[in-house]
């Protein structure tokens, strides 16, 4: 299961790849893909398709056609608009929490790495706390409390990010803060507060935005295993993880009602996976020294 | 080594109280209260009253907090009030299956990640090496829900191997009992083998390199016996680590997997309390798994330090 721990940064496989990591072919279908995707979910309302959440009992299950491009599910809803309609729930608690989390977790890791001492050792053990519950866990027992709403969902997602971004930042912060320029910058008599956001931002800023890549992919993944539980955005949304979770039902029938959003979902994450994989490589310094 | 362990201990336990205020303040906190709960369409505001004071709700948050500790403290976790058990009862019951279905899923990431890691450290960098990395980078991609649907679609729904969903204990018949976990474990293990592979496989990079194997090369020794003997051992160190903290990591995962495989684990045990808001359950639930999470990975640290005197120094 991919949870929010799994992008760690120095954790695993900085070995020998890092001379097919030149952005290729690979790279750019990823792009591509990712592309399309934001397309289709932002175009959504106006393109030609049936609505996602109209019921035809008298066609269900029905086969791929001219009117239903990808057929339709269980219910008599095309499945090609609700993939789509799902894209949308996808992509938008997938960008907006690991942004939560950005902003949280970059500022505090910031600050804890640039004045360490008590402010550091409090925020990294708060962050201890929150990496104390397995993030799945965390997040459904909050939304059992919170109810389901994609804000919601967006909001406890976000949270749980918050101690990846801030290790990340953190540990940038913690070697660019002995780097000369910012010693130059104390010897001229700057600020704290101009030291963080002029010399400091700027240069977590590259690594922070590769992680969040990273984040994007596991936020889709854990938004989907939600959603599929039944505890994620409420019917009659529809969401990748919701309509596999529905899919799931008809398996021996139709198949693809579970397998066309799979592999969306696959996709989608793998890009972003792909995308941030790379990006994280170029910016890494540690990497280049190897 | 003893220093080290008594500090570290000392640093477990403002973190395991902090985590016990957490997850008391997300049952206590958030909207839902237990009365209304419990009282389901029958809530009048005089019964919600009766049953808050009985409860012990109208007492002021810091002092429930203390002597639902303190129970805590006593081993009383609490009792559902729906079938009457005890969460400790009902933890204890689900945990063996848990509990196995993870060690299953390890050893099975185990058996497919380490021979490949080896056959792709041997020639690092060729096309079996890139394919198998390829491969690896894929599966980080494909969650757990996912890849659990392509299992049952193909050895459930098509071949008639195995069973989709259903739990046989292992008392009365274990050929059964091993035949109703394989398909969750390899589920969890095909999201496990490539953090182990790539683990592993950058390690064993790095050992290859090393004097001693090039001695021993050059005494003529078996390529099998350098690899297994030579190699091998002193490149799994941090693949032990990494086994042990995915050991904590897959309580999560056990969720998802034994839900769609119905096993009756502490995973399933968790949804069914949200899906009948059993809250004392839950917060019970949430409660032992943070601090078995918890208690997992101060012993790995343990384990680690054991193993790489430069950590228990702190040079690392």
């Amino acid at each position: 299961m991919a949870t929010l721990e799994l992008a760690i940064p120095e954790d695993v496989g900085a070995g020998s790849r890092r001379k097919t990591r030149k952005p290729g072919l690979l790279f750019w279908t990823a792009i591509g893909w990712m592309a399309l995707v934001f397309a289709l979910a932002l175009l959504a309302p106006v393109l030609p398709i049936p609505s996602p959440t109209d019921m035809d009992m008298l066609d269900r299950r029905a086969p791929v056609s001219v009117l239903h491009w990808l057929g339709t599910d269980a219910l008599g809803r095309d499945e090609l608009s609700r993939v789509i309609y799902g894209a949308r729930i996808s992509l938008t608690v997938g960008l907006f929490a690991p942004m939560i989390g950005l902003t949280i977790g970059g500022a505090i890791g910031i600050l804890a790495g640039y004045f360490r001492g008590r402010f550091d050792l409090f925020a990294v053990g708060a962050m201890d706390v929150l990496l104390a519950f397995p993030p799945l866990i965390l997040a459904l027992a909050v939304t059992a409390y919170l109810g389901q709403s994609i804000l919601n969902l967006t909001c406890i997602l976000g949270v749980l990010g918050v101690p990846a971004f801030m290790r990340v930042a953190r540990a940038s912060t913690l070697t660019l803060a002995r780097r000369e320029f910012v010693i130059a910058a104390h010897a001229l008599g700057a600020t704290h507060l101009r030291i963080v956001l002029r010399e400091l931002l700027p240069n977590v800023a590259l690594p922070l935005a590769a992680f969040f890549l990273l984040g994007v992919a596991v936020t889709i993944v854990v938004e989907g295993a939600l959603s599929f539980l039944g505890l994620g955005v409420p019917p009659p949304i529809s969401s990748w993880g919701s309509m596999i979770g529905e899919g799931r039902e008809s398996l021996e029938i139709a198949p693809r009602l579970a397998f066309i959003p799979a592999l969306a979902m696959f996709l989608t994450v793998l890009s972003f996976n792909l995308v941030g994989d790379t990006l994280r490589a170029l910016t890494d310094p540690r990497q280049e020294v190897l | 080594m003893l220093g080290f362990v008594a500090q570290r201990l000392l640093y477990l336990l403002p973190v395991l109280l902090a985590v016990s205020l957490l997850t008391f303040l997300i049952a206590s906190l958030l909207p839902g209260d237990l009365a209304y709960v419990i009282l389901g369409d029958q809530a009048t505001p005089e019964k919600v009253a009766a049953l808050r004071h009985d409860l012990g709700l109208d007492q002021p948050i810091w002092w429930r907090y203390l002597s639902w500790l303190g129970k805590v403290l006593e081993g009383d976790f609490g009792r559902s009030f729906r079938t009457g058990q005890t969460v400790l009862q009902a933890v204890t019951e689900r945990l063996p299956i848990s509990f196995e279905l993870i060690l299953l899923a390890e050893l099975g990431a185990l058996v497919i990640g380490v021979p490949l890691a080896i056959a792709c450290a041997v020639r690092s960098g060729g096309a079996f090496d890139r394919f198998i990395t390829g491969s690896a980078f894929c599966m980080l991609s494909l969650p757990a829900f996912l890849s659990a649907i392509l299992l049952i679609y193909l050895f459930a729904v098509k071949l008639h191997w195995l069973p989709a969903t259903g739990y046989v204990p292992f008392s009365e018949d274990p050929l059964g009992n091993l035949r109703c976990f394989l398909l969750p474990a390899l589920t969890l293990a095909l999201g496990e083998w490539p953090v182990l592979m790539r683990v592993l496989r950058s390690d064993m990079i790095a050992t290859l390199q090393e004097d001693y194997i090039a001695m021993a090369r050059a005494k003529g020794l078996k390529p099998a016996r350098i690899l297994l003997v030579h190699a091998l051992k002193p490149s799994s160190l941090t693949l032990v680590t990494v086994t042990g903290i995915n050991i904590g990591r897959l309580i999560g995962g056990t969720v998802i997997v034994e839900s769609i495989f119905a096993l009756p684990g502490i995973g399933r045990l968790l949804l069914s309390s949200i899906y009948t808001r059993d809250l004392v359950i839950l917060q019970g639930v949430v409660l032992c798994v943070a601090i078995g999470y918890v208690l997992i990975n101060f012993i790995v640290d343990m384990l680690y330090a054991v193993l790489d005197p430069r950590i228990r120094h702190g040079h690392a």
